[in-house]
């Protein structure tokens, strides 16, 4: 099964996305902020990362366009969490290199069939 | 899958509390002149994970309430606001209100409506009356006339041309997604257009030259379509038309980027750009949905439950422990196993090395529930800027030590106090500014709460530089409250002890600030109860200093174990002064008042514990026979009468009030090394009991 990284400064958010995934059977990782998912992510190998935007130190915009210079995720889904309002940031995002996104508020079954969908 | 979501709930509260202490401490720095980017993005950061938190878990009044903060300070964020002090006031106040409702919400109480719309109202015009944002305006109707369209437009099925760009694949993108999920809306027919495919030589495999067309066959609704490729619009040129009436209604979905954004803002949130008339009733609807989410929400909260957050690095050095013990016990049992005579020293060793890690384990356990104090002089700042203005004085705060760490139900039951004596210095103490410079001090006055370690103890400071305590005055007060004789000899100490005594007030008019006097002398309570004590230094003209003495951790102490005939007590090591046999001079007896004896100039009441305690064994019933253990409780001294000092040792407090009742003189109990029960002597009880 695919592993995961779960990128989110919220503890009650990150909870969320890694307890509903991990109860769909995929592995995950979770990182507190871009910084943290960076490192995580040049040591271990993801197929799929799923990240806030706003966030402290390196936000999910700039994780995006870090991560996708790094030749492993060139191809690699990735998913930014954004709220209704951050409609600008889609654009930002989209132009960083995400995927896709997931919009807030969302419940576990929208997030587990997003991921689906991008997982195959 | 259905989750449980209740069980985030906790972790949601506590980062959402945290994250609007964040907010106020930034917002009370922010600096009108001079905005810190990075200040009023923490601001921003904070709101947008509550609102997103809130939505997700449910809380949609926090969400919707939240919503208008976010916009607010998203506008303050990019520039296309000025940021002024009455906004700053209203977010102050949002901020207030949003922890009135998620504490509402923790406890499974009613949200305050009436409060909660009354912000929104203040944050709306907050929000219309400055520089309107930048948000397209659609009108309503537009929208209903969109949607009836795309409803119309289910057909027989769909023809989509999909040529996606080169780079699309490298946004992680597979163009199979797209048609698998395409399949599970209908029948799928495919055409591959391979005219865009270059030479080998020219062909790079990172990129998508493929185009497709596609008949999607079913009752398909248009918006379906469009959703699986929202992500993608961007990135590729896409036509959808409809099968039926292609010639009619082929609407071209390869719009431009800022339209199709607009269009499905618009669709998702319509009340969220209507015009400030339709404000009123979307408040209306919020607080509907409040009342009616509330009641839903609330009931899976964990209530009242306690939780701590820890340092990693704390649990790290914890489970080193527990690994050091795993060893130590193997080791332990290797040598039990075969014991021999000549094995002694490794057992020895084993049980010394046991005896270390027994004790770090402890240490490091104790470690855990201490937290920086910061947890309550954070709430300072705020306090101190709204008193300020709202009595005129010029105040800066200063907090040092923050980081000090403090047992939590230290830092649970210090706030109160700690407010008390803040608000005290900001109305009796700091001078009107006038006052200040006509005395020669600068306008601005200083508060100082400072928090260090010293000798097992922590200290707490909460120091002015206002006018200092007048001993004259408070004498004054004092005798005309009847609360000493005219004729009373009182030290300095004394007489600065008097703002302690129940009923006493110096401020020449009573303020809403801090009060009738009544709290002084519960503060006083509540430090004691903690097993503390407060003195107070201060200087007429100069300032005050009220310190706190407050012991390390209350769960674990430090005790002298003694012995009165068979029983054991525990004296708490820092009360104890002294121990000395007294001889026969030493003793006074004055009639009516006990036994007292004489310690260098001072005479001392004498408390013979075997009568308090009612020992029937004790061996010493002389004076002279036994051991007088001097001791302190909260400035006040006596002698303890015992038969023996045994050992030192770290003793863990159980309640005797929880399991049985309170017992004057004595703090509580604690189970000894042989499994016997030794009573933990409470020092300022004892010292009240011997003066009676």
């Amino acid at each position: 099964m695919a592993t995961i990284l779960a990128v989110d400064d919220s503890a009650s958010m990150r909870q969320m996305v890694s307890f509903t995934l991990k109860g769909a059977g995929y592995t995950v990782v979770e990182a507190v902020d871009g910084v943290d998912a960076l490192n995580k992510a040049q040591t271990q190998s993801f197929d799929c990362v799923v990240t806030d935007v706003n966030m402290p130190n390196k936000d999910g915009i700039t994780l995006i366009a870090d991560l996708r210079k790094l030749p492993k995720y060139k191809f690699t889904p990735m998913l930014m969490l954004t709220t209704e309002s951050g409609m600008d940031k889609k654009q930002a995002g989209k132009a960083a290199g995400a995927t896709g996104w997931i919009v807030k508020p969302f419940n576990p079954d929208q997030l587990l069939k997003t991921i689906k969908k991008v997982l195959g | 899958m259905s989750i449980d979501m209740a069980q985030f709930h906790q972790v949601f509260f506590e980062e959402s509390f945290e994250g609007l202490e964040a907010m106020e401490s930034g917002l009370l720095n922010l600096d009108m002149g001079d905005v810190d980017d990075e200040e009023i993005n923490t601001i921003f950061r904070a709101a947008h994970s509550i609102k997103g938190g809130s939505g997700t878990f449910g809380f949609t009044a926090v969400s919707d309430f939240t919503h208008v903060m976010e916009t607010l300070l998203d506008e303050m964020r990019d520039g296309r606001r000025q940021i002024t002090q009455p906004a700053v006031d209203v977010l102050l106040g949002s901020v207030d209100c949003l922890k009135e409702m998620l504490t509402a919400i923790q406890d499974e109480q009613d949200i305050d409506e009436g409060q909660v719309s009354e912000y929104q109202k203040a944050l709306e015009t907050e929000l219309n009356g400055g520089e309107q944002s930048s948000v397209a305006e659609q009108p309503v109707a537009e929208v209903v006339a969109d949607e009836t369209v795309t409803a119309l437009d289910v057909g027989a099925g769909w023809k989509i041309s999909f040529s996606p760009h080169a780079h699309m694949l490298k946004t992680g993108n597979d163009p199979v997604r797209m048609f698998r999920e395409l399949s599970e809306l209908g029948e799928l027919k495919s055409t591959i257009d391979f005219q865009g495919v270059p030479d080998f030589y020219d062909l790079d495999p990172e990129n998508c030259h493929l185009s497709w067309s596609l008949e999607l066959l079913g009752e398909v609704n248009e918006d379906e379509i469009n959703e699986i490729f929202d992500w993608v619009e961007d990135e590729c040129d896409l036509a959808i038309q409809s099968l039926s009436r292609s010639d009619e209604s082929s609407e071209q979905v390869q719009t431009e980027p800022e339209e199709a954004t607009d269009k499905s803002d618009t669709v998702a949130q319509p009340k969220e750009e209507s015009s400030p008339a339709n404000t009123e009733k979307t408040a209306d609807k919020v607080e509907k949905q409040a009342t009616a989410k509330a009641k839903k929400d609330t009931k899976p909260a964990a209530k009242g439950s306690s939780s701590i957050r820890v340092d990693t690095g704390k649990i790290d050095i914890l489970i080193n422990m527990v690994g050091e013990l795993v060893i130590t016990q193997s080791m332990l049992s290797l040598v039990g196993e075969n014991f021999e005579l000549n094995n002694l020293d490794q057992l020895k060793n084993g049980l010394s090395q046991l005896e270390r890690h027994t004790r770090e384990l402890q240490e490091s356990v104790m470690n855990i529930r201490m937290l920086p104090i910061s947890f309550v002089f954070s709430r300072f700042p705020r306090l101190v800027h709204d008193l300020s203005t709202k009595l005129d004085k010029k105040i800066e705060l200063v907090m040092v030590g923050e980081n000090t760490e403090v047992d939590k139900t230290v830092v649970e039951l210090l706030s109160d106090p700690l407010v008390h004596l803040v608000r005290n210095s900001l109305d009796h103490g700091i001078e009107m500014p006038a006052d200040r410079v006509a005395a020669g001090k600068p306008e601005m006055g200083t508060i100082t709460l400072e928090a260090y370690h010293r000798g097992g103890q922590i200290v707490i400071e909460v120091k002015d530089d206002g006018k200092g305590l007048n001993k004259d005055v408070l004498r004054q007060k004092a005798i005309e409250k009847g609360l000493i004789d005219e004729d009373t000899v009182l030290t300095d100490k004394q007489t600065y002890e008097l703002i302690f005594m129940a009923g006493f007030s110096t401020a020449a008019e009573l303020s809403d600030i801090s009060g009738r006097g009544v709290g002084m002398d519960v503060v006083r309570r509540n430090i004691q109860s903690l097993g503390g004590n407060i003195e107070i230094i201060s200087e007429l003209g100069k300032g005050s200093t009220i310190a706190i003495h407050l012991p390390l951790t209350l769960a674990i102490l430090d005790g002298q174990s003694i012995a009165v005939g068979d029983e054991r007590f525990i004296i708490p090591l820092g009360s104890i002064v002294e121990s000395i046999n007294i001889k026969k001079e030493m003793i006074n007896r004055v009639a009516g008042k006990g036994e007292t004896f004489r310690l260098r100039d001072e005479y001392l009441p004498i408390v013979r514990m075997h009568e308090i305690f009612d020992v029937k064994t004790a061996k010493a019933t002389k004076l002279t026979d036994g051991l007088v253990v001097v001791v302190d409780g909260q400035g006040m001294r006596c002698g303890l009468f015992i038969d023996d000092l045994l050992g030192q040792q770290q003793v863990v407090i159980k309640s005797l009030e929880a399991n049985y009742r309170k017992v004057e003189g004595v703090s509580g109990a604690t189970i000894l090394g042989d499994g016997s029960v030794a009573l933990i002597l409470d020092i300022p009880g004892l010292v009240r009991l011997s003066n009676q």
